[in-house]
């Protein structure tokens, strides 16, 4: 029996021991950041989703270029996950240098907060906006269904695959987009209510999450048309090996990613010079091509037209065109009571 | 008596299963080994087959030439040890309070062990966004002058530490107290230990032990992770210690005790090795859960690559990513662990029955 407890013993002295070696490590890593933070600055981008390879790519060059500028080493961090739940973890204590969220909802939320001071979207060029996108339509390879225009959607017999509005940026995104096509283009109210019906009538799976409806697309090969961010539009298309084409509506909501500095997470740490350089870098022309490389619109006027062939012009109407802004438009459209709770109907 | 036992013995014996007409038992066979290959075969095994999809040179690739990846694995493993450390000490600390006192609020603390069973573990990261958050109770205070709030909780530690060793040590002679210590002990121990955490609280302070005007980070950090871990496992070890303390019973240690043992003694040489294989199964158990975390350490990690992602995060980073090759060869990493686990249970379990037959 005592051999027993010694042996369970050493196997305990041995998980403490093997504990303190990462506990050390973790605590030397500690001492090492603060020792050497007179030239090297961390920051924290706090972003969505789907830019997690846009923003490796500009991190990389904007650290190059920062270092030739200023000697300084700037080591950039990534966090990505659902625009909202990126929003809710920096007001709950993400400490974020920079957020680049996917809505003005999302960016405000914190600013409400108190963490980025009000009138953030005019501090930087552009309405903070170095880059736009919309949302298009991907459709099966010939286009079957000869999907040209938002009417098409409704058309009987053709499956929409877009995610839910009520849970997802992109689905409410989509749906602000079916509903400006009708009202921009002399529509009533009534008739955009009475188009909006028709189109979700043909969703078979309302998936909760743009990520979802992108699987019930390509991978369970259902429906004829997903409603998809411009730049995912792109990527899916890429990959499909020819199974599936792009089509540009002529008229498609304004997506707006504005980005931002959290003044009060940088004045905090001191790190407010880089972060500001950093977002000012993705307005650079060398920032600008890379957005476009990776199928977002850049915010630069020739070097957008440089790639005309990527994006074709269309009509893309600004979110206070159909409403006061984003909020108004949410409460009015998604928000509970509002239209999509009145029009739709779970198969 | 004999014949009562006997009786019993008749009515509980189960019935042999060669009773049952051949049917039923080639059915219910049959039923079971489908349902086993449904759920958990066709998916362990799925898991390796998408991990090695591309060869083994793109499988091992993907787990050691991805920076992120890397820091995922070693993150977990950096959580793991605190976790377990934290619910062997609460465990043992539990169950034998459980088992072996009588004393108000038993009840309720059996029912608070199993609490993190029961509480979803996304609740439970919005619990402690909401105590650690920036929203939330400590989180400004944190923000502002976390490294000075340390000097508390190591004050308590102390606390715990020195009401530890006095129990081990406590003279057992009652008639040597005087004055209020044999009046009201309970006062002077109280008071003894308030003093210690004010006078520890206050040494820190005067030497200067943290940094003032530093900010901590819990959540959206490493610490906040420990917290969760440890949160979602703390039941584990305390489940598998209690019924075998119960069933056990404080007979020994009553006898270890009458033949002069101090505390300390009868824990280290009665206690502890009646109860070590039920402490290892909670260890294992433990290991297993706490390594695969999902619902609570997403809501606390703050998702930054590279820094807090742990193993099951990254594996759903990487499958967002559309990067399927990645995202199962991380998950096949964790499916062996668990695997693993499994099958020191198993030898554990085999090890048990035999040293159990060897000594009646």
């Amino acid at each position: 029996m005592g051999s027993a407890i010694t042996g369970v013993m050493s196997v305990i002295t041995d998980i403490l021991f093997r504990a303190a070696i990462p506990v050390l490590s973790l605590v030397a890593a500690a001492g090492c950041a603060s020792a050497d933070g007179g030239s090297a600055v961390e920051l924290l981008n706090v972003s969505y989703d789907p830019t997690r390879e846009l923003w490796r790519d500009l991190n990389e060059r904007f650290t190059a270029s920062y270092r030739k500028e200023t000697g300084t080493t700037v080591r950039i961090k990534q966090s990505h996950a659902g625009s909202s739940t990126q929003a809710r973890a920096v007001i709950d204590g993400l400490g974020a240098d920079v957020v680049t969220l996917a809505s003005y909802l999302d960016t405000q939320a914190i600013s409400d907060k108190g963490l980025i001071a009000p009138g953030w979207i005019d501090r930087l060029p552009d309405r903070a906006l170095p880059y736009f996108s919309t949302v298009v339509f991907v459709v099966r390879k010939g286009n079957p269904k000869g999907i040209a225009d938002w009417p098409d959607l409704a058309k009987p017999g053709v499956e929409v695959i877009t995610p839910n509005p009520k849970t997802s940026g992109n689905g409410y995104l989509s749906l602000f987009a079916a509903w400006g096509s009708v009202v921009l283009r002399g529509g009533t109210r009534e008739d955009a209510i009475a188009y909006v019906t028709k189109l979700y009538a043909q969703v078979p799976v309302l998936d909760s999450g743009a990520r979802g409806a992108a699987t019930t697309f390509v991978q369970k090969e259902l429906g004829d048309v997903h409603i998809a961010w411009e730049n995912e539009a792109h990527l899916e298309v890429a990959q499909s090996r020819g199974e599936l084409e792009l089509v540009v509506p002529p008229i498609s909501i304004r997506a707006e990613p504005h980005v931002a500095v959290v003044d009060a997470n940088v004045d905090r740490k001191g790190t407010r010079g880089a972060a500001e350089a950093y977002l000012r870098f993705a307005y650079t022309d060398e920032a600008q091509e890379l957005l476009a490389k990776h199928y977002y619109r850049p915010g630069n006027a020739a070097i957008l037209k440089k790639h005309a062939a990527t994006f074709p012009e269309l009509r893309l109407f600004a979110i206070t065109e159909i409403a006061k802004d984003f909020r108004d438009a949410h409460k009015q459209l998604v928000a509970e009571g509002g239209v999509f709770d009145a029009i739709y109907k779970p198969r | 008596m004999p014949a009562e036992t006997k009786k019993l013995r008749v009515e509980i014996r189960p019935r042999p299963a060669r009773e049952d007409p051949p049917w039923v038992r080639r059915l219910a066979i049959a039923a079971t080994l489908a349902i086993v290959a449904l759920l958990i075969v066709i998916p362990v095994v799925n898991v390796f087959s998408e991990a090695l999809a591309d060869g083994i040179g793109a499988y091992w690739a993907n787990l050691t030439r991805d920076d992120d990846t890397l820091h995922a694995i070693k993150l977990t493993f950096t959580v793991l040890p605190f976790a377990l450390v934290l619910n062997v000490l609460f465990g043992v600390a539990a169950a034998y309070a459980i088992s072996r006192f009588e004393f108000p609020g038993r009840a309720v603390l059996t029912a608070l062990i199993d609490l993190p069973f029961s509480v979803s573990p996304v609740v439970t990261g919005l619990m402690f966004v909401l105590i650690f958050g920036l929203q939330g109770y400590l989180g400004p205070a944190l923000r502002d002058d976390g490294h000075a709030l340390l000097a508390y909780p190591v004050a308590l530690l102390l606390v715990a530490v020195l009401a530890v060793a006095y129990a081990i040590v406590r003279p057992r002679n009652r008639r040597a107290r005087r004055g209020l210590w044999k009046l009201h002990p309970a006062l002077v121990v109280a008071g003894g230990g308030a003093a210690v955490f004010a006078l520890a609280v206050a040494a820190q302070r005067a030497l200067g032990v943290w940094p003032s005007g530093k900010s901590l980070e819990v959540i959206f950090a490493v610490p906040g992770l420990i917290l969760v871990t440890s949160f979602v496992t703390a039941p584990f070890v305390a489940r598998e210690l209690i019924p075998v303390m119960d069933a056990i019973g404080p007979e020994e240690e009553l006898a270890a005790v009458s033949l002069g043992a101090s505390g300390w003694q009868m824990f280290w040489h009665v206690t502890l090795p009646n109860v070590k294989w039920g402490l290892v199964y909670g260890v294992i158990l433990c290991t297993a859960r706490a390594m695969g975390e999902f619902g609570a350490a997403y809501v606390v990690s703050g998702h930054i690559a590279g820094q807090t992602d742990t193993m099951p995060l990254r594996i759903e980073k990487l499958f967002q990513e559309y990067n399927l090759p990645g995202s199962f060869a991380v998950a096949s990493l964790l499916t062996l662990v668990a695997l693993a686990t499994l099958v020191v249970k198993a030898r554990l379990g085999r090890e048990q029955a035999r040293r159990a037959k060897g000594t009646p």
